[in-house]
């Protein structure tokens, strides 16, 4: 079977053709890297997707912190990562790359801070 | 007084009609407009050239400009190596300008430059002026609203342009809407699909007026495909309706010159209509200046210096021309502070009169003028998509640079690096698309 992908690794955003069988890949074209085909590889057989959201944050100069995958998670968990994000909620002061939620949903990836949330000066 | 009028919702305004003083004026090396991810760049690239008298003026309450509310991913794969969210993007740099300790005021507006480099900014503690041996212009692009597209209908809440959408959820915690209708496949607008839908609001539709996506290849994917949200081309709003609230859009298809064909209107109930439909560079300030325009980019006519045509007014980034990835609006700050750097030390650049053309294919080019002594990035759009084209740069017939691409989009910025040994020191470089 032949399949055209958008790989999403960069902004290039290559247009790669694979041909496969099932699970199988006979060939793949189109990629300008190493990582292209890697990507394409993985649609095929299981697609991962990092996300991106943000946590309540308590007693800070801003209401919220936006938080990060630090690797890509199964696509078909993304709501379920999603619901413990906002179960989060945080005191300030946050710090960027503070990790949120270590290992969530054992898929191997935390969930860790993207900004830094100053303690609001009462 | 006029300045007054301009700045009235500015925050601290009060404060300075109360003191009403006006400090007497500073003089600066250079002054920088606006901190977010060109002006950032291009103060820390100055204070690395030795040019350490510097002050970035931004006008919100912190730096980061508009990358502190795009929390997705992808950015820094070029600057940087690695993937980053917007804040930590723009932490990197904010990071360099404190650890460089580089002067900087926020909650502060420029509401004036003038031809002679003063510049008037309205602070918490008074309006001040700098008198600049060269000025800076970073202040990012606007978004294009309903009143530009000019939507009939009622004039509900509920739409919204999707850089506001963005502010609301990711800086405010506010969700603007649950039944979601898009207008424009603009990147942002396409970035929200995906942010709305993770926070539980149901998108419908994107619609996109023209034959082809404005937004890149793999936000189609990542935003839309992903959550199964059809994009729907030659689509348009052709009415908004609701009293208080939107109720509903009505949208049709468009023939090829974009009108509306009647009989093919469908309506779409929802409380929210996000729009994603252009940005254009903000360049109020830089009029004041009497800084001359490109009527293609909307932005300044600069050398390759990205000097202006006003001498020591310098501009980079989203105001000059809208970028698509910022780590292009970073880098082309950096090269415009290694410029800015060399006239601050010597008062003067090289003089640039090779004008740079393009064809009908061909939007624009930055920059428009080049020296021909200095090696060059041409930055360009093309207007419409094309399929194996080679881009080429020709002086006096000659061909002096080239890229070759499996697939040219108006999506996507195209660079063409210009060696100064190709180029000689008359006659225009043309810029041609060959198919």
């Amino acid at each position: 079977m032949l399949k055209e992908f958008t790989c999403i690794v960069c902004p290039n955003g290559c247009d790669v053709t694979a041909e496969f069988e099932g699970t199988e890949i006979r060939r793949i074209e189109g990629a300008a890297c190493a990582r292209g085909e890697e990507y394409v590889r993985q649609e095929l057989t299981a697609p991962r997707r990092t996300i991106a959201s943000s946590v309540a944050v308590l007693g800070g100069t801003l209401p919220l912190a936006s938080v990060r995958t630090t690797a890509a998670i199964p696509k078909d968990k993304i709501f379920r990562v999603m619901e413990e994000v906002k179960k989060v909620t945080l005191q300030a002061p946050v710090f960027s790359g503070q990790v949120v939620i270590r290992d969530v949903l054992s898929l191997g990836s935390d969930i860790v801070a993207t900004k830094n949330v100053p303690e609001c000066e009462k | 007084m006029e300045t007054f009028d301009r700045t009235r919702e500015v925050e601290g305004i009060r404060e300075i009609e109360e003191t009403d003083e006006i400090e007497k004026m500073q003089e600066i090396d250079v002054l920088v407009v606006g901190g977010g991810p060109a002006g950032l760049a291009a103060a820390v690239k100055l204070y690395e050239k030795g040019i350490t008298s510097v002050l970035i003026v931004e006008r919100e309450k912190t730096m980061g400009g508009i990358l502190r509310q795009c929390i997705h991913d992808g950015f820094g794969l070029t600057r940087f190596k690695e993937t980053l969210s917007g804040p930590e993007y723009a932490q990197r740099f904010i990071d360099a300008v404190e650890e460089l300790h580089i002067p900087y005021i926020t909650n502060a507006a420029v509401t004036e430059i003038t031809e002679d480099k003063v510049v008037t900014v309205v602070t918490r503690g008074g309006i001040r002026k700098w008198r600049a041996r060269a000025v800076i212009l970073t202040m990012g692009c606007r978004e294009r609203t309903r009143g530009v597209l000019g939507i009939p209908g009622e004039r509900p809440t509920g739409v919204f342009t999707a850089g506001v959408a963005q502010a609301y959820i990711n800086l405010y915690n506010r969700m603007p809407g649950k039944e979601v209708v898009i207008l424009g496949s603009g990147d942002i607008g396409m970035i929200m699909a995906r942010r709305m839908t993770l926070e539980g609001a149901h998108v419908q539709a994107v619609f996109e007026i023209l034959p082809i996506p404005s937004g890149l290849p793999r936000n189609i994917q990542q935003c839309l495909n992903d959550y199964d949200i059809p994009l729907y081309l030659s689509h348009t709003v052709t009415e908004i309706t609701g009293k208080s609230r939107l109720e509903s859009v009505t949208v049709s298809e468009v023939d090829e010159s974009l009108k509306p064909i009647p009989g093919t209107e469908k309506v779409y109930p929802c409380d929210t209509l996000i729009l994603s439909v252009g940005l254009i560079p903000e360049n109020e300030l830089s009029l004041d200046a009497s800084v001359v325009l490109d009527g293609r980019t909307k932005g300044a006519v600069v050398d390759e210096n990205f000097q202006t045509s006003q001498e020591g007014i310098f501009a980079a980034g989203n105001v000059l021309h809208v970028h698509d990835l910022v780590d292009f609006v970073s880098m082309e700050a950096e090269k415009l502070a290694e410029g800015a750097a060399r006239y601050v030390c010597d008062g003067k650049l090289q003089a640039c009169r090779i004008p740079v053309t393009a064809d009908e294919n061909i939007n624009h080019t930055i920059p428009q003028k080049v020296s021909g002594t200095q090696d060059v990035k041409l930055a360009m759009r093309v207007r419409k998509q094309f399929k194996d084209v080679t881009i080429v740069v020709r002086q006096n017939g000659e061909t002096i640079a080239s890229r070759k691409m499996k697939k040219a989009i108006p999506a996507e910025m195209i660079q063409i690096p210009v060696k100064a040994e190709r180029m000689k020191r008359d006659g225009a470089l043309e810029v041609c698309v060959e198919c």
